[in-house]
Parts: C-alpha cells; structure tokens; sequence
C-alpha cells in the first residue's frame, strides 16, 4: 500500500464524476426499460374473459331425457350433464372432472358418472366414489319449466 | 471474470472489438442526416415487437379481427397502448424512412461504392409501403376493406398480369376473409423474413463501408486533407440513443393522446362511405391516378398511371447506376433537379389529396 503513487485530487474527482454520470444514465436506461417492461408484462396476462357471468341455462327438453340416462349440454363455455335418474328425478353436474378437466360420461349399468381419462367415478350426488378425485363434481340446481314432454330443465349455479 | 471475457475466451472477439474501437463518424455540416437510418431502424424494431405482442391476441378471420382488435383495446391491460404504437410507429417509420431516402438521394451516397446500399435501401422502402397496405386491412373495418377493394383494383390495372395479381392479392375476385389470410401471412410473415433480410444486409454494407461524406464536402477538401472522425462508441452511439428517446417520445405521446381509431366493422354489402382515401404515403398515387383521363391516346389512363408508377419505381433503384456523373465524384446538378422534383410532387399531391373532395 505504502509504495503506490498517490493518485493527484483532480483525477480523482474526475473519476467520481464518471461514475456519477455513468450511474445517472444507468438509472435512465433501466427506467426506460421498466417503463416498457411493466406495461408489457401487463398485456401478457390475458384479462378475466366474461365466462363467469353464465349463471343460468336452459339445458334441454324433459321429453328428450329418458329414464336413467344423460346428456351433456354447453354450461357457458363448459360441459355440464344432465341425468335423469331410475326415479324420474333430473339432476345436473358440472361435467368438468375435477381431478384433470376431463369430461364425465353416465354409466347406466352402475348408475355412476364416470371419468374415461383416469377411471374417477362419482355417484349421483357428484361425491367421489373412487379413482383420483380430489373432490365431487359441482352441482347445479335444477328447474323445470312448463309442463309434460315440452318442459324446459333450467339449470344454475347453486 | 466477467461475461463478456467469458465470451472472448471462446469466441475470440478481438476483431469485433478492434472494429468497434476504430469505427469512425465523420464530423461535418451534413452529418445530422445521420440520424434518420438509425431512428428508422429503431421504429423498425418497435413494430416487431409490438407486432408479436398483437399476434397473442389477434385473430386473422372476417368474423373474428375486427372484434379481436376491439378485445386488445377495451379488455386487454394496456393492449390500447400496444395497438396506438404499432400504428403510430408505422406511420412515422414510413415518414423517416422517406426522409432518410431524400436525404440520401439529394447527398448523392449512393454513389460508388455504395450502389447496393441504396439499392437494398429503396427496396426496404418498398417492403415498408407493403408492410402498410397489408396492415391497414388487418383490423377490417369499413375504411381499411375499401381502400384495400380500391388498392388491390389499381394492381388490376397492370397491363397483361393485371387481372392474375388481383386475384393472387385478392384470394379470389372480391376482396374477402381470404383476402385478409392472404394479408395476414404477407404482413407477419413474408414481409418480416424478406425485410430482416434486407435490413441485414443494409447494415452490413453500412458497417463495412462507413459513413458516406456527402460528395459536396468531399471536393472542398484538399488533398491528404481528413475530415475529423467521432469515435462511434460510444460518442456516436449516445447520440443515436438520444434520438432514439426523441423518438419514444413523440410515439408515446401520440399513441397516448391521439388514439388510433377502430371505426365500425367492415360490411361487404354496405355502400362505401364517402371521402375514402388510403393512407396518407399512399394519397399521392392515388391522388394522381384520380387526375388521369380516363383514355390517353387509346389507353385506359389508370393503366398509363400504373405503367408510370412501375417505371418511376425501376428508375429509383437504378439511380446509381445512371448517375455516372456522381460515380465520378464530380458534381450532378440533373439528380439533385430529379430529387426536388420527386420531393416537390410528393409532397404537393400528398397535400391535395389529402383536401380532394
């Protein structure tokens, strides 16, 4: 240390003043490119789409369901089902396994809903009954509007 | 040991490195004009950008672009932003790049060594006027699907070819939803690959040439005399940033205060609003085809008008070629006269038509 020249002053302020300028336009450079940045991150992450104002819709005709048997209808921009159990009684699901987003399907010889992708079943109150899962299907509340064959199934969101 | 040793370690970059070091501006009068490469160059880069950020949520169909360009500037965060940019950016990219071509059209740099310069310059242009036309339509509203019937109807006026491009740049007989695939995939895809090409090649020769004195400072020096140089890095490359900012400014301020407007949907079966005219780069030809009689000499006018416009535009590349006087290095009073004149017409029938009924 002893045996290094001595820097003169005036060098040495002129180094401090470089790094003051360098430091100032680094400072400009990044705020551009935060200016930039967030905007841009910002447009990446798509908007909420109005998907989830569907609240409540018409699923089909009473004629068209027979007696232990389904059908799927359009809940929005999802699947739902619809079944009508041995009992005459209509009940709706959504059709979305919760376990990977397959789409359910009724089992008529088990009375069950079942998922293809990974062998789920559920029973029809949309509780699990085996496979992988995690939680029941969600279920919708079921009208019926008018009456005899012509009768609207008015399906919506509990 | 930092990155870039990490790099050079590897990869040797000692030559890039000597390059840089010794890359030299020249220091004169005239050297402002610069600037109008670099700054379109840089506008060339924000339409990329905000391009691929248009691609995320744009849907090339009839039935889909126009509500698709809605969706980017009602719901998508900042997607007004991204839309107003890319439109303003295309416009002043279009201006500069008219600049840039006067500028060194009038200082003659396209003078030997440097033909094939102006040659990939005048054709970049070329692909800029297509990147606009291609992309007026994409948001399909009413205006932009009339002025593209009217646009790809002048290419019908070609001698010979005329009927056959129509219905190449038209994917069938009418302007469509085909006519808006063909449009998508010219302006995201061919017009890109072919320009970023060009674009290459451009600054290759620039950096393997240097900087162009103009030919007027060149003769008034003496022999062995040297124009004093400005290191390129990073003295001259600050000073292109700094007007790269001007440049953002101007961008982000019209793209915040004047908004791109969207208009209302195209419809095929409408009657065509009054007052449709094209872009404003694309007014004085379409001006000049509106003054054409409709015969001249037993030949349809708008044909006669096309033929021009073909030849004018052959007669730009070449202009190196012809202009053995510049070649020379010796003075070439007829290309600065062709210059002004080609400045004087765009400009006034620019101005005209634009006030044309």
């Amino acid at each position: 240390m002893g045996d290094q020249p001595t820097i003169p002053t005036i060098v040495e302020t002129d180094f401090d003043r470089r790094n003051f300028l360098d430091a100032l336009l680094a400072v400009g450079f990044a705020s551009t490119a935060a200016a930039i940045a967030y905007p841009v991150t910002r447009y990446l992450v798509p908007p909420a789409s109005g998907e989830a104002a569907t609240q409540s819709v018409v699923a089909g005709r009473a004629g068209a369901l027979k007696l232990n048997t389904a059908a799927i209808f359009k809940f929005g921009s999802k699947p739902g089902i619809l079944v009508r159990t041995e009992d005459g009684e209509v009940r709706a699901f959504s059709a979305v396994c919760t376990h990977l987003d397959c789409t359910v399907q009724f089992k008529p010889d088990t009375s069950q809903l079942w998922c293809a992708c990974h062998n789920g079943t559920y029973d029809l109150a949309g509780n699990v009954v085996s496979g992988p899962p995690p939680r029941g299907l969600e279920r919708f509340v079921v009208n019926i509007r008018g009456e005899g064959d012509d009768a609207e199934i008015v399906v919506s969101k509990a | 040991m930092s990155a870039i040793d990490w790099i050079d370690e590897r990869l040797d970059l000692s030559a890039v490195r000597q390059f840089v070091s010794e890359k030299g501006v020249p220091v004169h009068a005239q050297k402002v004009w610069y600037y109008l490469g670099g700054m379109t160059l840089f506008l060339f880069g924000v339409q990329v950008f905000t391009g691929i950020l248009l691609l995320l949520y744009y849907r090339p169909s009839a039935t889909e672009a126009y509500e698709s360009v809605q969706f980017i500037v009602t719901q998508v965060p900042f997607g007004w932003l991204i839309r107003n940019v890319h439109s303003w950016s295309a416009n002043l990219l279009i201006g500069l790049a008219f600049a840039h071509f006067f500028s060194v059209f009038l200082l003659k740099s396209y003078r030997k060594p440097r033909e094939l310069t102006w040659v990939s310059g005048v054709l970049l242009l070329f692909l800029m006027l297509g990147f606009g036309f291609s992309g007026y339509l994409l948001p399909w509203n009413e205006l932009s699907f009339f002025a593209t019937k009217v646009g790809t109807g002048i290419a019908g006026a070609v001698p010979v070819a005329g009927h056959f491009m129509l219905r190449l740049l038209r994917g069938g007989d009418d302007v469509s939803g085909a006519t808006l695939s063909r449009f998508y995939g010219l302006h995201v895809a061919v017009l890109p690959a072919l320009s970023t090409a060009l674009v290459a090649a451009h600054l290759l020769f620039v950096q393997r040439q240097g900087m162009s004195v103009p030919s007027s400072i060149e003769r008034r020096l003496r022999p062995g005399e040297k124009l004093p140089q400005m290191p390129f890095f990073p003295n001259y490359v600050l000073r292109d940033v700094l007007a790269w900012y001007v440049v953002i400014a101007v961008l982000a301020a019209l793209a915040a205060f004047y908004p791109w407007e969207l208009g209302t949907k195209a419809d095929p079966f409408a009657v065509v609003p009054p007052g449709i005219r094209p872009e404003w780069y694309f007014l004085a030809t379409f001006h000049t085809l509106k003054l054409l009689p409709s015969h001249v000499l037993g030949m349809e006018g708008e044909r006669i008008g096309v033929v021009g416009f073909g030849i004018a535009a052959l007669f730009l590349v070449a202009v190196p070629f012809l202009d053995r006087r510049a070649s020379r290095g010796e003075r070439s009073p007829l290309f600065t006269v062709l210059a002004v004149l080609g400045l004087v017409y765009l400009v006034s029938f620019t101005i005209i038509g634009h006030y044309a009924n």
